[in-house]
């Protein structure tokens, strides 16, 4: 029996490291553009703001590609 | 196509019914929380991850080609294994559906292959060390790392978003949250089409290798490909709705930030495992996460009574779909005679399965019907000292749902 422990410990830690990172950019993205929301008129910080969000998305989004060329490669 | 006998033709018929129990068995991995979040439409939900099932089937043949995966020895196996094999999952796999637990389709195809190939073979044909590093490693492991990854990840979503209070704030994250949750979920589905349709295809090729219509080591026809992924949506939109409450509602109450941190959590832990080469089951990866999204949350409750039964499950998975194998196995060896005693006895056994199922039905309209209520003190503590609901007459529980405190796991029938 030769049970892999090397690739269990990679799949456990690639796992959580890019679940956590994922969930939380995530989050980052969408409070900032909820705190937008309630301050339209804040001008120049909500333009800083939504930029912030919408880089968080992008990586979300890039993550997702990788994940469906993971799947069809 | 041309020297198909009657047995092969059995067998593919066969074949491709697993894959169907296999699409409504494991559609809840992938839309349960989806669902019991109300992130999509329940039938919107099924439909999305049929087609995504579908697309997922032809993607790839790499899975279908090393199908048995070294558990068991190719070379003793005759079409008539192969069939007893998938007669065992089966009815496996729709005896928890009935019960409504999420098990692992997988492991009860390795467990009725196992328990064919022994009665066929003896012992030798089987190796051992695999099937602790392939199936009894994974099943510990899978929902350790899937749990603890949500559950880490719903206290840090909680975390970053706690000064969300007002309003209008709430609602746009948790829009945000269902955008999330229903991205993750449809990878999830992917990944299942491409993984699982792709199991039937390499059975079937298998089968037609053994029965000696496919030279060995050929690449599935394009039929065989196309029918196993028809199948396979066929039963995800279907919807194995039992299951899906159970891992939706039943084992934890999911909000929006625990619903996208389990499905995203799921959907890592399946795509991580098939590519470092640990696979790890989708089903136990999904119920893991759900539990470890529930524990997350403050004053989250997991039923421990459902987690125990489901768990319980996934543990009889492989001896009781490899008794059924055996058995088959057994029959179908005394000949032709065999083949069609087993054939009935799958037919009779179904439909008995789902004759019971229709006392007590669960569709797309109840499927969230035990949600929305929060899991109290007194839920709680009901359900820690329910005894496990083993024999209890369906009808009678009927007439008690109106109490809130009806909402326990005794709701649900455990036992036939």
């Amino acid at each position: 029996m030769n049970i892999d422990w090397a690739a269990l410990a990679s799949v456990f830690g690639v796992s959580l490291v890019v679940t956590v990172a994922l969930v939380g950019l995530f989050t980052l993205g969408i409070t900032g553009l909820a705190k937008q929301a309630s301050t339209t008129q804040a001008g120049g910080a909500g333009v800083l703001a939504r930029t912030r969000a919408y880089a968080c998305f992008a990586l979300c989004v890039a993550a997702v590609a990788y994940g469906i060329y993971l799947i069809v490669a | 196509m041309e020297h198909i006998t009657l047995l092969l033709a059995i067998v593919v018929v066969t074949a491709l019914v697993f894959d169907f129990t296999n699409g409504f068995h494991d559609t809840a991995n992938a839309m349960a929380t989806t669902i019991s979040t109300g992130a999509l439409k329940p039938k919107t939900a099924v439909a999305m991850s049929a087609v995504l099932n579908l697309v997922g089937a032809f993607l790839s043949v790499e899975v279908a080609k090393t199908i048995s995966g070294g558990i068991v020895d190719e070379k003793g196996l005759r079409t008539e294994v192969i069939f007893a094999a998938l007669v065992g999952a089966i009815l496996w796999n729709l005896l928890t559906w009935l019960v409504g637990l999420p098990s692992s389709s997988s492991h009860a195809l390795f467990g009725g292959l196992i328990g064919a190939a022994v009665m066929s073979a003896g012992w030798s044909s089987i190796d051992g060390g695999t099937v602790v590093t392939k199936i009894l490693l994974p099943a510990i492991a899978a929902p350790l790392v899937a749990g603890l990854a949500a559950l880490l990840a719903t206290r840090l979503t909680y975390r970053l978003n706690r000064k969300m209070t007002d309003e209008a704030q709430l609602k746009s994250t948790a829009k945000g949250y269902r955008a999330g949750q229903i991205a993750s979920a449809g990878l999830v589905s992917l990944a299942h089409g491409t993984n699982d349709a792709q199991k039937t295809m390499g059975i079937i090729t298998l089968a037609l290798v053994t029965g000696g219509v496919l030279a060995p080591g050929s690449n599935p026809p394009v039929w065989v490909i196309a029918s196993a992924g028809i199948a396979i949506a066929l039963g995800t939109y279907l919807g194995g709705w039992r299951i899906i409450r159970t891992m939706g509602s039943g084992l934890t109450d999911l909000r929006p930030p625990q619903g996208f941190a389990a499905q995203t959590s799921a959907a890592t832990v399946i795509l991580a495992s098939s590519h470092l080469g640990f696979s790890l089951s989708t089903t136990q990866s999904c119920s893991g996460a759900v539990m470890g999204a529930g524990l997350g949350r403050k004053g989250g409750v997991v039923r421990w009574s459902t987690a125990t039964r489901m768990f319980v499950a996934w543990g009889l998975t492989l001896p009781a779909a490899g008794l059924v194998g055996a058995g088959a196995e057994f029959l179908t060896k005394q000949g032709s005679w065999g083949v069609a005693v087993v054939a009935v006895l799958l037919v009779a056994g179904s439909g008995a399965i789902w004759l019971l199922s229709r006392r007590k039905p669960v569709d797309h309209t109840n499927v969230n019907a035990t949600e929305g209520e929060p899991a109290g003190v007194v839920t709680t503590a009901i359900a820690a000292v329910s005894p496990p609901p083993a024999g209890v007459s369906v009808p009678d529980l009927k007439t008690t749902i109106h109490a809130p405190t009806a909402e326990t796991p005794a709701d649900r029938p455990a036992t036939v």
